[in-house]
C-alpha cells in the first residue's frame, strides 16, 4: 500500500464503523518543544489520521489561533528537521498516518526530494499546502509521488464544479473540503448551506472527502459527518492544548466516545 | 544572483523582457513570479486576470485613466533640472518628480488605476495595505474620487512612526485598520488584507500596493505605474536630446523602480536600483533583499527574499517604512539575475544625509525612501564625473517628520538677519 493510500484507508475504516473520520489538527511543538511527541502520541489514539502543522512566518490562510501557535513555535526554534527528528523518536509508536500542513516556502528551502525521503521514514504520508494551487505544484506531486506520497487538493465553497473535478482528480489520500469563505479559527459556525455544498463535493470525488474550518464541538462533527467522510479539527483543538486541558478527553467527547 | 542563468539564458531572458514578453501567461518572469495563493482566492484572481485582460488596455478605460492622471493626479509631473546639486556633484543631475503627484509620491499612479478598474469589475468595497501609509493615502483619495469604500491594514509600527498619514486617510474617508500580528509592518499588513480577501473574495478588490504578490499584480501595477519612465524618457529627450547615462531609483517592493525603469530597458543606459541598507549587512538590521536574499516564495509570488536556512522570513529593518519589507518585485529578481539593473544598497544614516542635502540645494524635502536613491547616485558621481544622471523623486518627505524630529536639522544661520 502507497503511503497516501494509508490515509485514506484510516478514513474509510473509520466510515466502516458508522462514524465520520476524525482529523485532529496540532501546531507541531506548540506550546512547548518538550512535549511535542507526548501531545502527538495522545491526539494520534484519538484521531484517525493526525494533520502536523508546521510553524510558518507568514501564514495568510490562517486565523488569530494558528497564527499565535505558530510565531510561537519558531520562537523557540520549532523547524521542519527538527520536526522530522522528533518524529524518528516516536515513528514505532505512532500508526495513525500523518499528513504535514505547511505553506510552501519552508519545504521549499527543505528541498522536494529530500522532504519525500524524510517524509518516508517517520511516517507521514501526505501534505497539505495552503498556499499552492494545482498550477503551481507540479515539482512538488512529482517529487511526492515518486515516493508514494500524496499531495492533498483543497477545495472551498468558491471553487467552481469544472476546478472542483480536476482539483478531486489531483487529489491523494483525501479532499480537504474547505467549508466557510474565510481563514481558519472563525467563530461564525458552519454556513447554513454547508450540507448542500459537502454533499455535491461528496458526490464528486472518488476520495473520501473531509471537512475542516470552523469544526468546534461535537454537533458540528455530527453535522458535517452526516455529509463527508471526516471532520477536521484545528483551531479549537489548538485552543484546548493552550489552556492545559487534555486534547484526548476533547478529542473523545467530539467523536461520542466520551 | 547572476549566476542563476548563464549568459546566454539571461541574454534570451532579457531579450524577451524588451519585447513586452513578461510575464508570459502564467505570470513569470523567467523563474520568477508565479501565483502562490489560497485556493478560495484563485477564483478572485482568475476573474481580475479577465478583468484586467478586458479593460486595462481598452480605449475607454485608458481614456478614463489617462483624463484622471491629467486633471486629478496632475500629470505629467515636471522634470527639474537640480542646478546646485549637480554643481556639486560633478554631473548633470535631473529629478523626476513624482513628489508633485497628487496625495505627495508615484502611489497613485496605480491607485487611481486600480480604483477605476474595481469599479468596472464592480466591487463593493476596496481594500489595501500600506508601509510608509502613501499608498494607504493614495487609495483613500482614489476610492473617494471613484465613490467606493475603503479600508486600509497598517502595521502597528508604522501607524505610530507614520502618524501624519494615519490621520490623512481617514479624513480622506478610509477605515484604518492596525495590523497587530506578525512583525507589525507592511509585510503582515499584506498578510492581514489578504486573510480578509479570504473572506469575501467576490465583494472585495484589493488595491495591492506595489510590484509585489502573486500574477497578475506585479503586471498591473507595472502597467500603471509605467507612465513615470515614459514621462521620463520623453522629457529627457526633449530637454537634454538624449537619454541620461544612468538612472536611480530607490526599491522597497518596486514600484516606482519598476515604473521609471521598465520604459528604459531596450536602451543603452545604466539603470540602479537602491535598496535599504538599513544599519548594517547583518541578517534583521537591513532590507536590502536582492543583495542579501536568496530565492523564495512569500506572500504569492517566487521572488527573491529574506529568509533563513528554514525558509521562514526575517524581518527588516530600515529607517523608511516604504523599504521595510523582506520581498522584492518578481520582475526585478529577473532584472537583477539577466544583469539589466544593478541593485546596491544605501545606509540609514546615508539616506538622512542624502535628505539634508536636497534640502539645502535644491529646496525639496524628499521622502526618506527616496533619499536612499540620492545618497547611492551622489556615490556614483564621484566616479563617473561630467555624465548625466536621472533620479527618481518619489514622493515627498511631509509623512516622515515625526522620524526626522529624532534627528534635529543642522542650524544654520543666515547672514545678515
Amino acid at each position: 500500500m502507497e503511503a497516501h493510500e494509508k490515509i485514506t484507508a484510516a478514513i474509510n475504516s473509520a466510515n466502516d464503523e458508522g462514524r465520520p473520520a476524525l482529523v485532529p489538527f496540532i501546531t507541531a511543538g506548540y506550546p512547548e518543544p518538550t512535549s511535542f511527541t507526548e501531545t502527538l502520541k495522545e491526539v494520534a489514539s484519538a484521531g484517525d489520521v493526525v494533520e502536523l502543522g508546521i510553524p510558518f512566518s507568514d501564514p495568510m490562510a490562517d486565523g488569530m489561533t494558528i497564527q499565535r501557535s505558530s510565531f510561537e513555535a519558531l520562537k523557540k526554534g520549532v523547524s521542519l528537521k527538527w520536526i522530522f527528528d522528533e518524529l524518528d523518536k516516536v515513528k514505532d509508536e505512532v500508526d495513525t498516518p500523518l499528513v504535514m500542513m505547511s505553506y510552501l516556502n519552508p519545504l521549499l528551502q527543505f528541498g522536494y526530494d529530500e522532504l519525500a525521503e524524510r517524509a518516508v521514514e517517520t511516517g507521514v504520508c501526505g501534505f497539505i499546502v495552503p498556499d499552492l494551487p494545482y498550477e503551481e505544484s507540479e515539482d512538488i506531486r512529482r517529487a511526492l509521488e515518486a515516493r508514494g506520497l500524496g499531495l492533498v487538493q483543497l477545495v472551498t465553497p468558491a471553487t467552481p464544479d469544472e476546478r472542483l473535478d480536476t482539483l478531486s482528480d489531483a487529489s491523494r489520500g483525501f479532499l480537504y473540503a474547505v467549508t466557510i469563505t474565510g481563514i481558519t479559527g472563525g467563530d461564525t459556525g458552519l454556513p447554513d448551506d454547508v450540507t448542500d455544498y459537502l454533499d455535491k463535493v461528496s458526490e464528486k470525488s472518488a476520495l473520501p472527502v473531509c471537512a475542516g474550518f470552523g469544526i468546534r464541538e461535537r454537533n458540528d462533527v455530527d453535522n458535517v459527518g452526516k455529509h463527508a467522510a471526516g471532520a477536521i479539527v484545528g483551531s479549537a483543538l489548538v485552543e484546548v492544548i493552550e489552556r492545559g486541558e487534555s486534547a484526548s478527553g476533547f478529542l473523545n467527547e467530539l467523536s461520542g466516545k466520551a | 544572483m547572476s549566476s542563476m542563468f548563464d549568459a546566454q539564458e539571461a541574454q534570451s531572458l532579457l531579450a524577451a523582457a524588451v519585447r513586452g514578453e513578461m510575464p508570459d501567461e502564467r505570470g513569470r518572469f523567467g523563474p520568477f513570479g508565479g501565483r502562490y495563493i489560497p485556493e478560495t482566492l484563485v477564483p478572485a484572481f482568475e476573474r481580475l486576470e479577465e478583468g484586467i485582460r478586458e479593460h486595462l488596455h481598452a480605449e475607454d478605460f485608458q481614456a478614463e485613466y489617462k483624463k484622471q492622471l491629467r486633471e486629478w493626479v496632475g500629470r505629467p509631473t515636471a522634470m527639474t533640472y537640480a542646478a546646485q546639486l549637480s554643481e556639486r556633484w560633478g554631473v548633470d543631475v535631473w529629478l523626476k518628480r513624482e513628489d508633485l503627484a497628487h496625495t505627495g509620491a508615484h502611489k497613485i499612479n496605480n491607485a487611481i488605476g486600480q480604483a477605476l478598474l474595481a469599479k468596472r469589475l464592480g466591487a463593493k468595497r476596496v481594500i489595501a495595505e500600506t508601509g510608509a501609509g502613501q499608498h494607504g493615502v493614495a487609495s483613500a483619495a482614489a476610492c473617494a474620487r471613484v465613490g467606493l469604500p475603503c479600508s486600509v491594514y497598517m502595521g502597528a509600527v508604522d501607524i505610530v512612526r507614520q502618524a501624519p498619514n494615519v490621520d490623512r486617510m481617514r479624513r480622506l474617508g478610509a477605515e484604518v485598520v492596525s495590523v497587530e500580528s506578525g512583525d507589525k509592518t507592511l509585510r503582515a499588513a499584506i498578510d492581514e488584507a489578504l486573510r480578509v480577501w479570504v473572506s469575501d473574495p467576490d465583494g472585495i478588490y484589493y488595491i495591492l500596493g506595489s510590484a509585489v504578490g502573486a500574477h497578475p499584480y506585479p503586471y498591473l501595477v507595472r502597467e500603471l505605474q509605467k507612465v513615470i519612465g515614459e514621462e521620463s524618457r520623453e522629457q529627457m529627450l526633449e530637454r537634454t536630446g538624449k537619454l541620461p547615462d544612468a538612472v536611480f531609483a530607490c526599491v522597497g517592493g518596486g514600484s516606482n523602480a519598476i515604473g521609471l525603469f521598465y520604459p528604459f530597458i531596450g536602451d543603452d543606459v545604466e539603470l540602479i536600483g537602491v535598496e535599504a541598507g538599513g544599519t548594517g549587512s547583518g541578517l534583521g538590521q537591513n532590507a536590502a533583499t536582492l543583495a542579501t536574499g536568496t530565492p523564495g516564495v512569500l506572500q504569492g509570488t517566487y521572488t527573491i527574499i529574506l529568509q533563513d536556512n528554514d525558509g521562514q522570513v526575517q524581518e527588516t529593518h530600515s529607517i523608511s517604512a516604504g523599504l521595510d519589507y523582506s520581498g522584492v518585485g518578481p520582475e526585478h529578481a529577473l532584472l537583477q539575475a539577466t544583469g539589466r539593473v544593478k541593485y546596491i544598497s544605501a545606509q540609514d544614516d546615508e539616506a538622512l544625509d542624502a535628505l539634508e542635502e536636497l534640502c539645502e540645494t535644491e529646496g525639496i524635502l524628499t521622502a526618506l525612501e527616496t533619499s536612499h536613491a540620492f545618497a547611492a547616485a551622489r556615490d556614483w558621481a564621484k566616479e563617473n564625473p561630467g555624465k548625466t544622471i536621472l533620479i527618481g523623486n518619489s514622493g515627498r518627505g511631509d509623512k516622515d517628520m515625526p522620524t526626522l524630529t529624532k534627528y534635529p536639522a543642522k542650524v544654520r544661520t543666515v547672514a545678515g538677519g
